[in-house]
C-alpha cells in the first residue's frame, strides 16, 4: 500500500527531476505513470520513517520567516493533537500578530480574535463547550500589553484552557517594535538606542506574575531553539493539553521563540541569543506544577 | 416588571445560552436578574472583567454557535465598539443591548439618545452595520429580544436593541408567551471539526483587497436585502396628518401625547415611530412628505436621526428639530408649541 510518506519523498525526488528533465511534459508525463503503477521511485523499502509532517498541520508554505518560532511550535502543537487524537474536539483561538494566520496552518476549528482579546473569545467558547479542548496562541504584544487585563483574569477565573505564550520579545508583525517583554538594553524599531527601563520599566515576566495566581494550574516556560529544548516543549504542549481533562486551571506554556527578522540575526545567531540572552531574563522551566491531589488525578486519568 | 428585567427575562425565555456582562448603570438590572435566573436552567452567565472582555466573550461563543448576547449603557457600549466590529467582520449573530444615558464622556445616569449614530451607522472602525430595534415600552424590550435573536441568526450578524435609561427602569406590565425560541443550525461554527467537514474558522481577516472587497460586497448586499425585508415603523394618526413628528423609543412616546394634545387644537399632526433604525423607514417618510407640509423630529440628543429624515425626505418638505439633552426630557406641550412656532413662522414667510 503506498503511503504518506511515499509521497513525502517523492516528491522532494520530484523535484530533483524536474531540474534534470528538459521537457517538462515528458517529467509530467513520467510522475504521473508512476504514481499510476503505484511504485515508489526511490524509497527503498528499508529506510525507515523517523519524521512525517502531522496529518493536523495543513500542507502549505507558511508566511513565516526562516528560523521563526512560530512554524515550530505550530507543528508541536498539531503534534500533540495527533497524537492524543482530538482533531475533533479541539478548537483554537489565534491573535493578532505574526501567528494571526494560524487558522490556515491548523487544521482544526479555529477563531481569529481581536488583538489582545484570545483569552476573553476562548472563555466564551470553553464555558460553552467545557468538554472540547481550547487553546489561544499569542504573541507577547497581544498577550502581555494590550491583552494583560483579559489574560488576568481570565486566569485569575481559572479558565480551562491552554494559552501558549509565544514571546520573542518584539512585536513581529509590525516589525520589530518594543514589547512589554523587550530586555532591558535591547535595541527595538521604537527603542533605538536599546530599552530604558528608567523610561519604559523593566521587562514583564508573565509566567512569574500569573503563577501567583490560584486560577493557574500549570505553567512553564521552554524555548525552540535547540532540539532538546523543542522536545521539552512539545512535552509541556502536552501536558498542558491533557491537564484541561482535570478542570483544575489555566494552563500556561510560554516559549521564548526566536525571531531573526526583527533581532537582525542569522537563524543560528537567533537560537544563540535566545541562550545568551533571553534566558537569563526569561529563566527556562517549570514555575507551577500540579501537585498532591491533582497530580495523583491526573495519574489516574492515563 | 422593569424594562431591564423583563428583557433579562426574554433572554431566558428566548433560549440565550450564555450571557456575558459588566455592571454599568442604567442597565446592571440585566446582569443581576441573568447571575440569579441563567444558572437555574443550566446556562451561562458570566461577569467580566470590561465591556472590551465581555463582547470578546460573546464573540467566542457566537462562533462557536451558541445564542448569546451582551448589555451595556453608553461608555460601556463604547468598549464594545472594537468588538462589535470583529463580529459583524465575521458575520456571528449575536444581541447586544444599549440602554442609552446621556453623554458624552460619563455623561449622566439619565436617559438620552446621543448613541443614535453609533448604533445605526457602525460606531466600530471599518464598514459595517448593525440591526437596530429600538423599543419604546416594557413590552418591547422583551419582545424585540425574540426578534433580535432570530433576525441575528437569520442574517449572520449583530443586532442592537438600543433602549434608554428611562425605558430600561420604568415598570410597566408585561405578557409572555406569546413567542417562541426559534434556533437554527449553524454548520459554519467553531465547534471542532469532524471527519466529515472541512475546518471552520471565524475570521475578519482578509488581507487580498480583491478578497476583503468581495467579502464587503457580500455585506452590502445582506445589509441591502435587510432594507429591503426588515423594515418596521409604527403610524400614529398619519392619514390626514398635515404635520408628522418623527421620533423613536421614548421621544415617540412623549410625542404621541403632543399629536393628540395637538389634535385638540385642531392641528393635524401624526407620529411616525421608526422601530428598526437601521434599516431605516425612508421609504415610507418618503411618501408621507408627498402629504405632510412638515416634519419636526423630536430626539434626546442634539439632532442625529434628523439627517436620516432629511435624506429620506429628500427636500420633499421642510424638516425640523427639536432635541432635549443632558437627560433632560420634552414635554408634550413643549413639543406641540414648538410645532405651533414652526408653523407660525412658515405661514410668516
Amino acid at each position: 500500500m503506498r503511503s504518506e510518506e511515499h509521497l513525502l519523498v517523492e516528491e522532494q525526488s520530484i523535484s530533483l527531476k524536474d531540474s534534470e528533465t528538459s521537457s517538462k511534459s515528458e517529467y509530467i508525463k513520467n510522475t504521473s505513470e508512476e504514481i499510476a503503477t503505484d511504485k515508489p521511485r526511490c524509497l527503498d523499502d528499508d529506510y525507515e520513517v523517523v519524521y512525517k509532517r502531522p496529518k493536523t498541520l495543513v500542507d502549505v508554505s507558511m508566511h513565516y520567516c526562516p528560523g521563526c518560532a512560530h512554524s515550530l511550535v505550530h507543528k508541536l502543537i498539531m503534534e500533540v493533537v495527533d497524537e492524543m487524537g482530538i482533531q475533533e474536539t479541539t478548537v483554537g483561538v489565534a491573535p493578532v500578530g505574526c501567528s494571526v494566520f494560524a487558522y490556515d496552518y491548523m487544521n482544526i476549528d479555529m477563531t481569529e480574535a481581536a488583538h489582545g482579546r484570545a483569552t476573553a473569545v476562548a472563555t466564551g467558547i470553553k464555558r460553552l463547550m467545557p468538554d472540547k479542548y481550547v487553546f489561544t496562541y499569542q504573541g507577547d504584544g497581544d498577550l502581555a500589553a494590550i491583552g494583560i487585563a483579559e489574560t488576568i483574569h481570565a486566569i485569575n477565573r481559572g479558565e480551562n484552557f491552554m494559552i501558549v505564550f509565544m514571546n520573542n520579545a518584539v512585536y513581529g508583525m509590525t516589525s520589530g517594535q518594543m514589547a512589554p517583554t523587550t530586555l532591558a538594553g535591547m535595541k527595538t524599531t521604537t527603542s533605538p538606542l536599546g530599552r530604558d527601563t528608567a523610561f519604559y520599566g523593566e521587562p514583564i515576566r508573565v509566567s512569574e506574575l500569573i503563577s501567583h495566581l490560584p486560577g493557574s494550574f500549570y505553567v512553564t516556560r521552554q524555548a525552540v531553539n535547540s532540539a532538546t529544548a523543542v522536545r521539552k516543549a512539545k512535552k509541556a504542549i502536552s501536558n498542558a493539553f491533557k491537564y484541561q481533562k482535570l478542570r483544575k486551571g489555566t494552563c500556561f506554556v510560554e516559549i521564548i521563540g526566536n525571531c531573526p527578522s526583527n533581532w537582525k540575526m542569522t537563524p543560528i545567531e537567533a537560537a544563540k541569543f535566545v541562550d545568551e540572552s533571553m534566558i537569563k531574563t526569561f529563566p527556562l522551566g517549570d514555575i507551577k506544577l500540579p501537585k498532591g491531589e491533582d497530580l495523583k488525578l491526573l495519574q489516574e486519568d492515563k | 416588571m422593569k424594562g431591564n428585567e423583563a428583557l433579562a427575562e426574554a433572554a431566558i425565555q428566548a433560549g440565550c445560552d450564555a450571557y456575558f456582562g459588566y455592571p454599568i448603570t442604567p442597565q446592571s438590572e440585566v446582569l443581576e436578574y441573568l447571575s440569579l435566573e441563567m444558572p437555574k436552567y443550566g446556562r451561562i452567565v458570566l461577569q467580566a472583567e470590561s465591556e472590551v472582555a465581555s463582547i470578546n466573550m460573546v464573540y467566542g461563543a457566537a462562533g462557536a454557535g451558541f445564542r448569546t448576547m451582551t448589555s451595556s449603557s453608553s461608555p460601556g457600549f463604547s468598549l464594545m465598539q472594537e468588538g462589535i466590529s470583529y463580529i459583524a467582520g465575521a458575520e456571528l449573530p449575536c444581541l447586544i443591548v444599549n440602554v442609552n444615558r446621556a453623554g458624552p464622556g460619563l455623561g449622566t445616569i439619565q436617559p438620552g439618545q446621543g448613541d443614535y449614530f453609533q448604533s445605526t451607522k457602525g460606531g466600530g472602525h471599518g464598514d459595517y452595520r448593525m440591526i437596530v430595534l429600538a423599543p419604546s415600552s416594557v413590552q418591547e424590550m422583551a419582545d424585540f429580544v425574540f426578534l433580535g435573536f432570530d433576525l441575528a441568526d437569520k442574517y449572520r450578524n449583530p443586532v442592537l436593541i438600543l433602549s434608554d435609561g428611562a425605558i430600561g427602569q420604568m415598570m410597566e406590565k408585561v405578557t409572555f408567551g406569546k413567542f417562541k425560541p426559534n434556533k437554527v443550525e449553524k454548520p459554519w461554527a467553531t465547534a471542532g471539526k469532524p471527519d466529515s467537514r472541512e475546518r471552520n474558522f471565524i475570521t475578519s481577516l482578509h488581507i487580498k483587497p480583491e478578497e476583503m472587497e468581495k467579502h464587503n460586497f457580500k455585506l452590502v448586499e445582506k445589509y441591502d436585502l435587510i432594507r429591503k425585508d426588515e423594515v418596521r415603523f409604527e403610524e400614529i394618526d398619519t392619514e390626514d396628518a398635515e404635520y408628522i413628528l418623527v421620533a423613536y423609543g421614548l421621544c415617540a412616546r412623549i410625542c404621541h401625547k403632543a399629536a393628540n394634545l395637538a389634535r385638540e387644537k385642531g392641528i393635524k399632526v401624526g407620529v411616525l415611530r421608526p422601530i428598526t433604525l437601521f434599516p431605516y423607514p425612508s421609504k415610507r417618510l418618503f411618501e408621507l412628505a408627498d402629504k405632510a407640509k412638515m416634519m419636526l423630529t423630536v430626539e434626546l440628543n442634539s439632532g442625529q436621526m434628523v439627517e436620516d429624515v432629511m435624506l429620506a425626505v429628500n427636500g420633499k418638505v421642510p424638516v425640523e428639530f427639536y432635541g432635549r439633552m443632558g437627560g433632560m426630557l420634552p414635554t408634550p406641550e413643549e413639543i406641540v408649541e414648538k410645532l405651533e412656532n414652526l408653523i407660525h413662522k412658515s405661514h410668516a414667510v
